[in-house]
């Protein structure tokens, strides 16, 4: 197995569409870093326009390497799972549109394990781009603006976090959106062995994920109960939940708190969910999949 | 159990790793044992309760037309495709149980074969090498690039090459793990006269001096009649014949093809007569019989006698007029083993 996992990580980073999600990631962030280095005064004041008049703002020190690592990542949203669903749709359905499926079948190795090799190289793939991700994130917004206290919003209060105390909150939400990322991964795997041609499971990922992420977004009270808790895109979302910080009766935050720590567990088990549902189908699908192409 | 039917080997040979003297070798059970074989697609069958034998040290040639059901076999003979009924054995093993043991000493190419285009040829032979099982050793992929006229390019992606050196890289690829069994679907498409004579070459070679067992399917009957000493002929899913290239090709049996002004009393006439007993098919435009080539002036008498109008009498003796022969005849024909 250990030859084979070498194998399709060999093959996708020999192939030139998985280096577009790195690039694509580095383009958006160094471009959002520039412009908040140029006009980040205004985008903090343009975001917290709503508490300007109550409050007075010390814009220079919210506008940090750490805020603008949240922000950037509240704009990845969409953009990171379409770029794992680029490599993770073409796994299966890729190699039998090029044939070599079936070259994979006739070698002394199980299905199941030609299977879960290649979502495991899909794993990978997945955490080396979020690592890539955190790294111009938040690594290079530190260095570009220096660190201090995380202001951020939640509705309409206003969450400040020591800086001592975000570090940890950035890894446990990379950590976090990494297993949405893998969900995804899956979604995107399952179609993948459905198909025989990589355009179709890529296409349908990303259409499933607007749409997911949409209704996720909505604030309409019908979606709130019968559709959103059943919707995985709901519970990626769970990676902000970190950065929820508690407080105290006097309205103090309790360093190291997270204000709703069991609903963060209850999206991350349903994720997990997720990503056995979808790989399990895909095995069992695969299992007694007839190879044609 | 099934014996190999006629001398392959004068030599030792190897099989599955292990020495064997011709007659140990006579005694060898079958290394393919395919048994009421069926491949339904909804409401098509492509492969209809088909059973064949494939020896050790055979050249097995798969004969049929487009759509006959040779890639189905195939498929389903690599694991690609599931049977819908019957059973399949190699190496005295039941294929869907032992699965990864089996393929382990199988080498294979389905219709083209299709490698790794952004990777090159070294690269491609090196993971599959590993994957297979085997210690990889440059010297030995280079060998096998030797082997197929390859290793100038040994370093050059896939993506660069013609549709013969693509051809020639996925024979390397079968035979990375030097395999015991050879599996080859249509190895000459796309190839070159001098491309389809080395593969024609290399398939005599890995039977005679290595021993292999070789199952080769195509739509080039001659390449077959060449290579093969055993031979099956499927059409539309059905076996239509099988047997030793030599019985099939037998001046004694050979396929005469007579053409009269009025077939249908011409076939009356002959089945009257001792001529009957050969009378194979009888179609409207031909009437196919199978004597020794030597009484077809005999047979001409006896036609004058009988005052048939002769068009044409012509004695066919290549495997493509034999198989054309069975295969053209738009209905099902009852399998014979000659």
């Amino acid at each position: 197995m250990w030859n084979l996992l070498q194998f399709e990580l060999f093959k996708i980073f020999k192939k030139p569409r998985t280096y577009i999600a790195f690039g694509a990631i580095a383009a958006i962030i160094l471009l959002i870093q520039i412009a908040l280095l140029t006009n980040g005064k205004e985008y903090v004041k343009f975001m917290l326009s709503s508490l300007d008049d109550t409050l007075d703002i010390p814009y220079d020190q919210i506008r940090n390497g750490y805020w603008i690592g949240f922000a950037i990542l509240n704009l990845l949203l969409i953009h990171v799972p379409i770029l794992v669903a680029l490599v993770a749709g073409d796994m299966v359905a890729g190699e039998a549109n090029m044939g070599t499926l079936r070259l994979l079948i006739t070698k002394p190795i199980s299905r199941t394990n030609l299977l879960l090799t290649k979502f495991f190289a899909c794993v990978i793939y997945t955490f080396i781009l979020v690592v890539w991700t955190a790294f111009l994130c938040l690594v290079v917004s530190v260095l570009l603006f220096g660190t201090n206290d995380l202001v951020i919003s939640k509705e309409f209060e206003l969450l400040q976090i020591e800086k001592t105390d975000v570090l940890w909150r950035y890894i446990a939400a990379f950590g976090f959106g990494t297993v949405g990322l893998i969900v995804v991964a899956s979604l995107s795997f399952l179609l993948s062995v459905l198909s025989d041609n990589s355009i179709g499971p890529i296409v349908a990922t990303v259409a499933i994920i607007i749409v997911f992420t949409i209704m996720s977004e909505m604030q309409i009270p019908i979606y709130d109960k019968t559709v959103k808790p059943y919707l995985f895109t709901t519970h990626m979302l769970g990676w902000k939940g970190f950065f929820y910080i508690d407080s105290d009766v006097d309205g103090q935050t309790i360093k190291g708190s997270i204000q709703h720590f069991s609903s963060i567990m209850k999206s991350f088990a349903i994720l997990i969910g997720y990503i056995f549902l979808f790989v399990s189908s895909a095995i069992i699908i695969f299992k007694k999949k007839d190879i044609l192409s | 159990m099934n014996k190999v039917s006629q001398p392959v080997f004068k030599k030792k040979v190897s099989v599955r790793n292990i020495s064997f003297t011709f007659d140990e070798l006579y005694l060898m059970p079958a290394i393919i044992e395919v048994k009421n074989l069926t491949k339904q697609f909804k409401d098509v069958t492509a492969v209809n309760n088909l059973s064949f034998t494939v020896n050790a040290g055979d050249v097995y040639g798969f004969l049929g037309q487009n759509g006959a059901g040779k890639s189905t076999t195939i498929r389903m003979l690599l694991t690609l495709l599931q049977p819908t009924t019957g059973s399949i054995h190699i190496f005295n093993k039941n294929l869907q149980t032992n699965r990864k043991k089996i393929l382990t000493q199988v080498g294979a190419i389905i219709e083209k074969p299709d490698l790794y285009k952004y990777l090159t040829a070294f690269q491609n032979l090196f993971f599959f090498a590993k994957i297979s099982g085997v210690k990889v050793l440059e010297n030995k992929i280079m060998e096998q690039l030797e082997m197929v006229g390859l290793s100038e390019r040994a370093h050059s992606k896939v993506k660069t090459f013609s549709q013969g050196m693509k051809q020639r890289l996925g024979i390397a690829v079968a035979l990375i793990h030097d395999p015991e069994l050879i599996i080859l679907d249509e190895p000459t498409n796309g190839l070159d006269p001098q491309g389809i004579a080395d593969v024609r070459n290399l398939i005599i070679s890995l039977s005679k001096n290595f021993g292999k067992t070789v199952l080769v399917s195509s739509h080039l009957l001659t390449e077959i009649e060449l290579i093969a000493n055993r031979i099956l002929i499927i059409d539309k899913g059905n076996k239509i014949v099988e047997g030793t290239s030599d019985e099939l090709l037998d001046p004694a049996k050979t396929i005469v093809a007579l053409n009269t002004l009025d077939n249908q009393s011409a076939k009356n006439k002959i089945v009257a007569t001792q001529w009957g007993q050969y009378l194979q098919q009888s179609k409207n435009d031909t009437i196919i019989l199978k004597f020794s080539k030597d009484r077809i002036p005999e047979f001409v008498n006896q036609l004058v006698q009988l005052n048939i109008e002769v068009l044409s009498v012509t004695p066919r003796h290549s495997l493509e007029d034999y198989f054309l022969s069975l295969t053209t005849a738009n209905q099902h024909v009852e399998p014979v083993t000659v």
